[in-house]
């Protein structure tokens, strides 16, 4: 079948604004949005700059916004959005050619929470590992599953306005570890998503949850954090 | 403009190998980490089904069993003091990663819990046995995310979307890189006293795999073109389950959990093939079957080409806990519900055996005699030690590149700490510069996808999971012909802004060089061993081919072969049956 994509083209080196390309091609309705946009880059258009790698939805490379919403373009199938499919980047980060932004200040949000264990050393270092009971390994699961794509932060309104802001994905990576049972450092995260451009900054407006490809339930992992700061309870 | 580093010790890639490396050189010497991709993104962090390490939390198991296993499933070729290296540490490494912050699966007791994995068995092939420690079936997620944390922790340096181009040497010692720097278009040195390749595997030479668009084998590239060797480019792995035409991954841990091949007709044909372990075959086997099933017009579907991975007899709350990535998969890419039916799948390119050989401390071999190249090192799926000889097994990938990367590290530490920084020639950097510049000078006769899509098909076609002499003839000669039409081709994109029709570009160049090592290694291997097997010569041959092959490019472009013999040990090679 015949596919219309509408997609936001920019290049710094000589563009002031971005503007919109459309491009008709061939495709499968089972065919990814990635796919149609190969089709462009390889065949149409090889200046075309996008991120992708692993093509099915686990490596986190092509966020984009598609149709309006945040999604993986490596995702999105097809017969599930209408046409024609206007692609563009993701918002709020500083945009640097066509669909590609700059993810640097995204993962010094992620850093910024120091998200990694943060174990306690007047314990005996174990033998073996340490003891974790399928509850409390169950207690943070959601969390672990982030693959740092950037959908929700860049589908925040808070974010858009404010950069400042750690943003959700940052706040899920505290919560991977505030909520593990083999962690000490609950104290320091949580002092810093208690700042000003922490968790409280959260208006749930639940955009972060609809728009995480790995189906993480984002503002509760947020409520959750902040109920953790008012009440010290992790 | 070009710009100027300086390290102690500089590592290329920043999946598990390269993090794992990075780790351990990091808390000692001035370290960086070169990648061209974020490291989150690397390609470790789709693997799926577990590592493997005898930690008998759930049932008996020994290290020794463990090296059985994978020397068995190397049909062989595996170096036993290799093979044993990374089984006794693999305990060791499975242990730190869950002290790391790993959040492995636990069983009752809250200890690590372990599953069943293919080709895994219990007092040399006994039965099948639980080994592999996983979480969920994103075990590789999870690992990729742990080193990640980890070298942030320890404050690893990281140059992110940085494609290494090159491999500077100064009188056959290795004194660092050239990267090209996507943002900006810039070329910068990087001198170090050590190097490390981790660049991951190649699978984009085939049609249907389960590798990543980037994994095209660039530092195998660089290396060769080099004039060094590769060992063992003849053996690729296929795993038997890639979703029908598109080739995603569904793992092993699919059949491990209890699902099941079968035929057109219902059947289970994997009882034909390996009557005791069945489905839990090793790949090479399965994958064979499955071709055979499909030869022999029993394959599902309209045009009989495909299999059935069939899970609606697994109890679905095991499904939905353990596998839901995969039956997410099944469910977004192919319209097919897990629980009420069949998975249309088909073997998949997997997983690259061959690589940069190198010493079981990651360094570099300059030659099949085992002299070293100083200051080179590599580890992970772009290096060939070799634990996996001619059919790795399941798990023992991520096993490989934890144990080996950090082993890697180390040496480099060490190295690095006792011997100065190479001198490095002011024009260094000239070659790559007048490389990129002839790239983009002049028209473009066709779009390099065209030719890439035909190596894709030819590899499939000829050289994929039965071969023989005359299908490796005809894959050697069009990549031939590919090579020429490829060399007429130009970058079209000038821009120095994000330029990934140069990076794209590059890496096919690379592609080809690693189908050709592929194919003239396997045309020269006449018999059948593990991933590699010929319909023209169906039985292994000891007795002339118990050695690894090592292929390097001559002056004039063609390459030449050279063997040296396998590391024996505790294992005489038998035959190999399930
Ligand atoms: C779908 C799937 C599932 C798997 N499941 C399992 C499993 O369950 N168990 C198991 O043991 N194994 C599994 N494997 C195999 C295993 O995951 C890989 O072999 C392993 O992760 C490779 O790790 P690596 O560090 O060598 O390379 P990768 O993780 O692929 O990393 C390569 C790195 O090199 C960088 N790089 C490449 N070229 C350049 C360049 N030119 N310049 C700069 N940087 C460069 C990339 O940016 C990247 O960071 C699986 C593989 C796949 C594809
Ligand atoms: S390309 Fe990896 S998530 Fe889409």
């Amino acid at each position: 079948m015949q596919v219309t994509l509408r997609v936001q083209r920019f290049n710094p080196e000589h563009d002031t604004d971005p503007h919109f390309e459309s491009y008709t091609i061939d495709a499968d309705a089972m065919d990814r949005i990635l796919d149609c946009l190969h089709q462009v880059k390889w065949y149409r258009d090889s200046s075309l700059a996008l991120r992708r790698s692993c093509a099915h939805g686990i490596c986190g490379s092509d966020a984009m916004v598609i149709n309006g919403v945040n999604a993986l373009a490596c995702k999105v199938l097809v017969k599930d959005v209408k046409q024609p499919i206007t692609v563009e980047p993701i918002r709020g980060l500083p945009l640097t050619k066509d669909l590609v932004v700059d993810m640097d200040p995204f993962f010094s949000g992620y850093l910024a929470v120091k998200p990694w264990l943060i174990a306690d050393d007047a314990e005996p270092e174990p033998e073996r590992e340490r003891i974790q009971s399928a509850a409390e390994r169950e207690r943070f699961d959601d969390t672990t599953k982030c693959i740092l794509c950037a959908a929700c932060t860049t589908s925040c309104p808070i974010f858009w306005s404010d950069q400042e802001y750690v943003g959700p994905a940052a706040i899920v990576g505290a919560h991977r570890f505030i909520f593990d049972s083999r962690d000490a450092g609950g104290r320091e995260r949580i002092e810093i998503l208690s700042g000003k451009n922490g968790a409280f900054k959260c208006r749930t407006a639940f955009n972060c949850t609809a728009a995480c490809p790995r189906g993480i339930e984002v503002t509760k992992a947020i409520q959750e954090v902040k109920q953790a700061a008012l009440f010290g309870s992790f | 403009m070009t710009r100027y580093h300086t390290y102690d010790a500089v590592i290329v890639g920043a999946g598990g190998a390269g993090l794992s490396a990075a780790l351990a050189a990091g808390k000692n010497v001035k370290t960086a980490v070169v990648s061209k991709l974020y490291p989150t993104r690397s390609h470790t962090g789709t693997a799926q089904g577990g590592m493997c390490a005898a930690l008998a939390n759930v049932e008996d198991d020994s290290w020794e069993w463990h090296a059985f296993d994978t020397v068995k499933g190397s049909d062989f070729l595996a170096d036993q003091d290799a093979v044993d290296i990374m089984c006794k540490e693999a305990v060791t490494a499975v242990l730190e990663l869950e002290r790391m912050g790993l959040p492995f699966n636990r069983t009752p007791e809250g200890r690590i819990d372990q599953r069943r994995f293919g080709g895994h068995t219990r007092d040399h092939g006994e039965a099948p046995v639980k080994r592999a420690c996983y979480a969920a079936d994103r075990t590789g997620h999870m690992i990729l995310q742990t080193l990640y944390q980890q070298c942030n922790k320890e404050g690893v340096e990281f140059f992110n979307e940085f494609f290494v181009l090159d491999l500077l040497m100064v009188e056959g010692t290795c004194a660092g890189i050239i990267a090209y720097e996507l943002a900006t278009g810039e070329l910068h040195v990087f001198r170090s006293r050590s190097v490390l390749f981790a660049t991951g595997g190649y699978g984009k030479m085939f049609k249907i795999t389960s590798n990543a668009h980037t994994l095209t084998g660039d530092g195998p590239g660089v290396v060769y073109r080099k004039g060094l060797p590769l060992e063992d480019m003849e053996f690729f792995q296929f795993h038997p389950t890639g979703l029908y035409r598109l080739g995603i991954l569904l793992s092993e841990a699919a059949r491990g959990e209890g699902g099941i091949l079968r035929n057109k007709d219902g059947e289970r044909f994997m009882e034909n093939y390996a009557p005791t372990i069945k489905d839990l075959a090793p790949r090479d086997m399965v994958s064979r079957a499955m071709f055979s099933e499909i030869k022999a017009g029993r394959g599902a579907g309209e045009d009989n080409d495909y299999l059935l991975l069939d899970l609606t007899e697994v109890d679905p709350e095991v499904v939905e806990k353990k596998l839901p990535d995969i039956t997410e998969f099944a469910r977004t890419y192919l319209d097919v519900e897990p629980l009420e039916e069949g998975v249309p799948v088909v073997p998949t390119a997997h997983y690259a055996m061959g690589g940069i050989p190198t010493t079981v401390d990651a360094e570099v071999l300059r030659d099949h005699r085992a002299e070293t190249v100083p200051g080179f090192y590599a580890a992970g799926e772009c290096a060939c030690v070799s634990v996996h000889g001619a059919n790795r097994l399941g798990t023992n990938s991520l096993l490989d590149i934890v144990v080996f990367g950090r082993r890697g590290g180390l040496a480099m530490t060490e190295y690095a700490s006792t011997h100065p920084l190479p001198d490095v020639p002011e024009d260094a950097h000239e070659h790559a510069e007048k490389w990129l510049a002839s790239l983009m000078e002049g028209d473009n006769p066709e779009p390099v996808a065209d030719i890439r899509e035909t190596l894709q098909q030819e590899m499939m076609d000829k050289a994929s999971v039965v071969r023989n002499e005359d299908s490796l003839t005809q894959a050697r000669d069009s990549i031939g012909k590919l090579a020429e039409r490829y060399a007429g081709t130009r970058v079209r994109d000038r821009s120095k802004v994000f330029n990934t029709e140069l990076t794209e570009h590059i890496e096919f160049g690379y592609l080809l060089d690693m189908a050709e090592a592929l194919v003239v290694s396997a045309l020269a291997r006449t018999e059948s061993r593990g991933g590699h097997y010929r319909d023209d010569h169906e039985m292994r041959e000891d007795e002339h081919w118990l050695k690894h092959t090592f292929i390097t490019k001559g002056d004039g472009g063609d390459p030449s072969l050279a063997y040296k013999d396998v590391t024996l040990g505790r294992y005489t090679p038998v035959e190999r049956k399930y």
